[in-house]
């Protein structure tokens, strides 16, 4: 117990501190970097809380593919900080507002905050069935419908995201590996007896 | 206070001695394939490869060592430090940090965990990092070139090898790597009425998905012919250019206990693991972890023929390989495997 709770406050300060650098830290690349390690601790808050499925897939899906892209994406902005400091005194009489007013918004809700008695006791994962056999039972079985409508969601998205992108330029020299895998010294070379000193 | 001390204290120690043993013999495991890969290489080449430092060079590996520790590290001066001295760490300590939960013979492991397959696939996932934070990192050109291959190369075949692992995964009907090992243990062989031997291994149910892994694993860790990131007669060394003497030592040997790993890997998934290629007395006499590393060093040997004798890919044929040609197999692969094992009920 005093262990997981050590390493629960170990996480916690980890999350808590890599998340105020993602905001703070001057260079947006840092800041990505900060948002990965805070998503591993999240993943290690999972580990502690039983549920090693979802921090594995955590890990998996925002870590090791999300964030890769993400963090592309910022390497190859390119960032001038001296003209992002420039309007900052501008922007913050409006932004310290707008984050005054969420600030108040999320302490009223958290203040107000109240949970319904039956809800809480989470249903226990059933004896003698590993975590994720457990999500799969519940996901393929009772959920099955809601699965494959968020499936199909992610699917229009790609098929939307390819159409949207995907440009045939006519001048482009494309490789067709199925013609240079078809091509047979028949068609592909000419023998010619040349006379020497002459030439074709 | 006692019970503090046993409940706390000598669990960690006998942890901290299992992992530092798993270390070191990796370590010099991978010291080993080094010089058999070095020497493999030359082999083919007809070259002699390093015969100088020990007999037949057995020592070649330590004086590189040796030699790497003593130099200068030089850190460019415009680089970002403390992302650049990162890198090499990253790579290193998430190469061996997958190995807690590699199981080298029946119960030694050191974290026999539920999710094992997820924990080395997320772990192989994450070694990505090493390579981009290197190569923006380091403000230099050929670096940053490397980690957009990097990062395109990687996420590419990770997607073939996760489709390989689900279809292994319908076949074992769980995510623990002992579980995945000892499932092997009858298959094939034992339906058609032999003894356990290496017909029940599931390389010969699952051949394309096997030859697919191994390709892909090839992908992964940066092997010759899919050495993009670093090809050295485009990017000179790729994303390890302005890398010198430790930080760079770091990185070959994380690249090589990648490599040991995803031949391990390929090993748990497909060959069966510590079992005997057949199951009779003077095989099952031999303790477990000897047919492993075999099997290991084995399929490190085909690694190493494959940098000997095939051409690198040009990027655009890797990527056209990983998407049009791996992804939609291995999606097939995955329906029909299902679709079999539920239709015969062989699936646990």
């Amino acid at each position: 117990m005093v262990l997981s709770a050590i390493f629960f406050y170990l996480f916690s300060a980890v999350v808590i501190a890599s998340g105020v650098m993602v905001i703070g830290a001057r260079n947006p690349v840092h800041s990505v970097l900060f948002l990965i390690l805070a998503f591993v601790n999240a993943a290690g808050l999972f580990v502690l809380l039983g549920a090693e499925f979802l921090a594995m897939i955590l890990i998996v899906v925002y870590v090791g593919a999300v964030a890769v892209l993400f963090l592309f994406v910022v390497m190859m902005l390119d960032v001038d900080f001296v003209e992002l400091r420039q309007g900052f005194l501008n922007y913050l009489p409006v932004g310290g507002l707008i984050g005054i007013v969420l600030l108040a918004e999320l302490l009223l809700v958290v203040a107000g905050w109240t949970f319904a008695g039956d809800t809480m006791p989470t249903s226990p994962a059933p004896a003698g069935m590993s975590n994720t056999a457990a999500l799969g039972e519940i996901l393929y079985t009772k959920y099955i419908y809601f699965f494959q409508a968020a499936g199909m969601v992610l699917l229009v998205a790609m098929v939307g995201a390819i159409v949207l992108t995907l440009r045939h330029r006519e001048s482009v020299k494309r490789q067709s590996i199925a013609d240079q895998v078809a091509r047979t010294p028949a068609t592909a070379i000419e023998v010619r007896k040349v006379e020497s000193g002459k030439g074709i | 206070m006692d019970g503090f001390f046993y409940d706390y204290v000598v669990p960690a120690i006998i942890f901290v001695a299992q992992s530092l043993l798993l270390i070191v013999v990796l370590l010099i495991f991978v010291a080993y394939l080094l010089y058999a890969d070095r020497k493999i290489w030359a082999a083919v080449q007809m070259r002699r490869g390093p015969n100088v430092v020990g007999p037949w060079g057995l020592l070649q590996s330590f004086a590189d060592l040796i030699k790497f520790v003593l130099k200068e590290p030089v850190v460019p001066s415009g680089s970002n430090k403390g992302v650049f001295l990162l890198a090499p760490l990253v790579t290193t300590t998430l190469a061996l940090s997958a190995w807690a939960v590699v199981p080298v013979a029946a119960g030694w492991v050191i974290a026999d965990i539920n999710v094992g397959v997820l924990y080395i696939f997320a772990i192989s996932s994450l070694g990505v990092y090493g390579i981009i934070m290197a190569g923006w990192s380091s403000n230099s050109k050929y670096p940053f070139l490397s980690a957009l291959r990097s990062a395109a190369q990687m996420v590419s075949y990770e997607v073939s090898i996760g489709f390989v692992i689900v279809t292994v995964l319908l076949c074992v009907g769980s995510l623990n790597l002992t579980d995945i090992v000892v499932a092997q243990s009858e298959g094939l062989g034992t339906k058609i009425g032999l003894p356990n031997s290496f017909l029940d291994w599931h390389w010969l149910v699952l051949l394309p998905m096997f030859v697919i892994f191994f390709v892909s694993a090839l992908a992964e860790t940066n092997r010759p012919p899919f050495d993009l990131v670093e090809a050295e007669s485009e990017l000179v060394a790729g994303f390890m250019v302005e890398y010198s003497s430790t930080p760079y030592m770091l990185f070959m040997l994380g690249e090589y206990v990648a490599i040991v790993l995803m031949c391990s890997l390929t090993t748990i998934l497909f060959l069966g693991g510590w079992l005997p290629p057949v199951a009779v007395p003077p095989f099952t006499w031999i303790p477990g972890v000897i047919w492993f590393v075999l099997k290991v060093t084995l399929v490190f040997f085909m690694f190493a023929m494959v940098k000997a004798f095939v051409p690198r890919y040009r990027f655009d044929q890797l990527m056209r390989l990983g998407w049009k040609v791996f992804l939609p197999i291995s999606l097939f692969m995955v329906v029909a495997v299902a679709f079999v094992l539920q239709l015969t009920g062989w699936g646990a």
